[in-house]
């Protein structure tokens, strides 16, 4: 569904990718995860055509992306944090995305789930935190994408809100809408994910099904896949210093 | 045109409940009424506003720019992953700023005029004087714009913006002092009119002038800007240079939003 090739990019001296080429199969919950700074939300950003790469195509469905960004009709996004003109109600916020995607059927559940329609007058910057992400997932999810896009999309929603968040997730996918997710919650993406894309150092240092991460890495859970995978790329460490382990947590005992 | 349509609409809604913007709508009535309530006439009105329009207008649409398109960064991601052109979306973040911005002083400058029947003998002066200030509006709306959109530090961003008002309103006075009294015995006319031709708000100053009998305010600039191209000609030519002054940072600031990674 997405198809990634030879992806580079860099910010100055920075490299933020590094010739990253991944293929997103259609109808899959795909996980991208990675320390900070690992290129996440760059390769998000180069999916949804903000960032333009230096090198390398991005594809939907075999089509190239291009710069009109019609494209993006079929993408639902939802960013890390919800951001909206704070002096415009929550009603009008929607009604504007509303007006931009002109003529497509839209899917209401979690604007009903998140109870939106009561605050429906309210200004954007009455809300809390919380309730600005109910908005951006709503609006994700409103147009019914083929292909959904979420940065850490729990980030300071309540437990309720994200169950109700998974349960849609996991709705669409079984719709066979395709989901790219970022998270640093593994327990969340252990839920949710098929296939998991591991990014560091700007580079793709493993995809493929969760299921074979579990394997190569020798982890009941996909926490401790993850910390493998990490260890073994910062190689072995001369100093004797415990190292994270999540099936066995160091204590710390008083000398 | 949809989208900017709807990107226009939005952020005049938007605008319209923002408090500063209140603020600079307010300052200018009270301004402008104080004026009158002074004793002051239609041209004193226009001239001593003028002298506000100059310093207040840059500074509030450098720096309310700056600030106002550093803070809708993550909006205007959200909206770029619709399926939007970047450029419509573009011009209606801008206009979305310029118009509010230029309502707020033509309404608050304007309506005090309207109230005491300043226009009367004076109209072309308060029209003048409206439109130099549109347009300065538009000019330093588009400066901002793309000065945040190239700069990526918040901070430094402001810092350029404040900068550019520095320049334009308080040290071009200096630098052109200081240019004739250096190369006085020369011929020195053109390249002080092209001095001028490169700041909005000696424009803006010059074109509202040239409007009322006051030759002694002109300045250098102005005073050589009159005598080389008359009355007339000389405020189509100022509006010419100001109408580039709105076009020219608006084109470089919608290039650099098609070009630049959010």
């Amino acid at each position: 569904m997405i198809a990634l090739r030879g992806i580079d990019k860099r910010y100055g001296t920075q490299i933020a990718l590094d010739d990253v080429s991944l293929e997103v199969r259609p109808g899959t919950v795909t996980a991208l995860v990675g320390p900070n700074g690992s290129g996440k939300t760059t390769l998000i950003k180069t999916i949804l055509g903000l960032t333009r790469p230096d090198a390398g195509t991005v594809a939907l469905a075999g089509v190239p992306i291009d710069r009109e960004g019609e494209y993006r009709r079929h993408l639902g996004y939802m960013p890390q944090a919800g951001h909206f003109p704070e002096h415009l109600a929550v009603g009008e916020v929607i009604q504007l995305v509303d007006a931009l995607r002109r003529g497509i059927a839209v899917d209401d559940d979690l604007l009903h789930a998140y109870d939106l329609g009561a605050i429906w007058e309210k200004r954007v910057s009455a809300l809390s935190g919380g309730t600005r992400q109910k908005l951006s997932a709503a609006i994700a999810f409103r147009y019914a994408p083929q292909v959904l896009i979420l940065d850490e999309p729990t980030a300071g929603l309540d437990p309720l809100a994200c169950g109700i968040l998974k349960d849609k997730i996991r709705r669409v996918r079984q719709a066979g809408c395709t989901v790219v997710i970022t998270s640093h919650i593994m327990s969340e993406l252990e839920a949710l994910a098929d296939d998991i894309a591991f990014l560091c150092d700007a580079q793709l240092q493993f995809s493929g099904p969760v299921v074979a991460l579990l394997e190569r890495t020798k982890q009941p859970r996909l926490e401790g896949a993850v910390a493998a995978l990490l260890r073994a790329r910062s190689g072995p460490r001369p100093d004797a210093t415990p190292r994270y382990d999540a099936e066995n947590i160091p204590t710390l005992e008083r000398p | 045109m949809t989208t900017t349509r709807l990107v226009v609409v939005a952020g005049i809604r938007d605008m319209a409940g923002n408090r500063w913007l209140a603020a600079y709508f307010a300052a200018f009535v009270v301004v402008a009424q104080s004026l009158f309530w002074f004793g002051g006439t239609g041209p004193q009105v226009v001239l001593s506003l003028l002298n506000v329009v100059l310093m207040v207008v840059p500074l509030v649409s450098l720096v309310f720019g700056a600030m106002h398109v550093y803070a809708s960064r993550e909006f205007v991601e959200l909206l770029l992953a619709q399926p939007v052109r970047r450029r419509d979306l573009f011009t209606g973040l801008y206009l979305g700023l310029a118009l509010p911005l230029t309502a707020a002083f033509v309404l608050g400058a304007g309506i005090p005029v309207l109230m005491n029947r300043g226009f009367g003998a004076n109209g072309i002066a308060v029209l003048a004087l409206l439109v130099a200030g549109a347009g300065l509006t538009f000019s330093c709306v588009a400066i901002a714009t793309w000065i945040a959109l190239r700069t990526d530090d918040r901070l430094k961003g402001i810092g350029m913006a404040l900068a550019a008002w520095l320049a334009t309103s308080v040290l071009y006075d200096g630098a052109v002092l200081a240019f004739a009294s250096a190369f006085g015995d020369w011929p020195i006319e053109k390249p002080m009119l092209a001095m001028m031709v490169t700041n909005p708000v000696d424009l803006a100053r010059v074109l509202v002038l040239a409007q009322v009998d006051a030759s002694a305010l002109m300045g250098y600039t102005g005073a050589l800007f009159e005598r080389t191209f008359g009355s007339a000609l000389g405020s189509l030519v100022a509006l010419g240079a100001l109408a580039l002054w709105c076009v020219g940072p608006w084109f470089l600031a919608a290039r650099r939003f098609d070009a630049r990674d959010f």
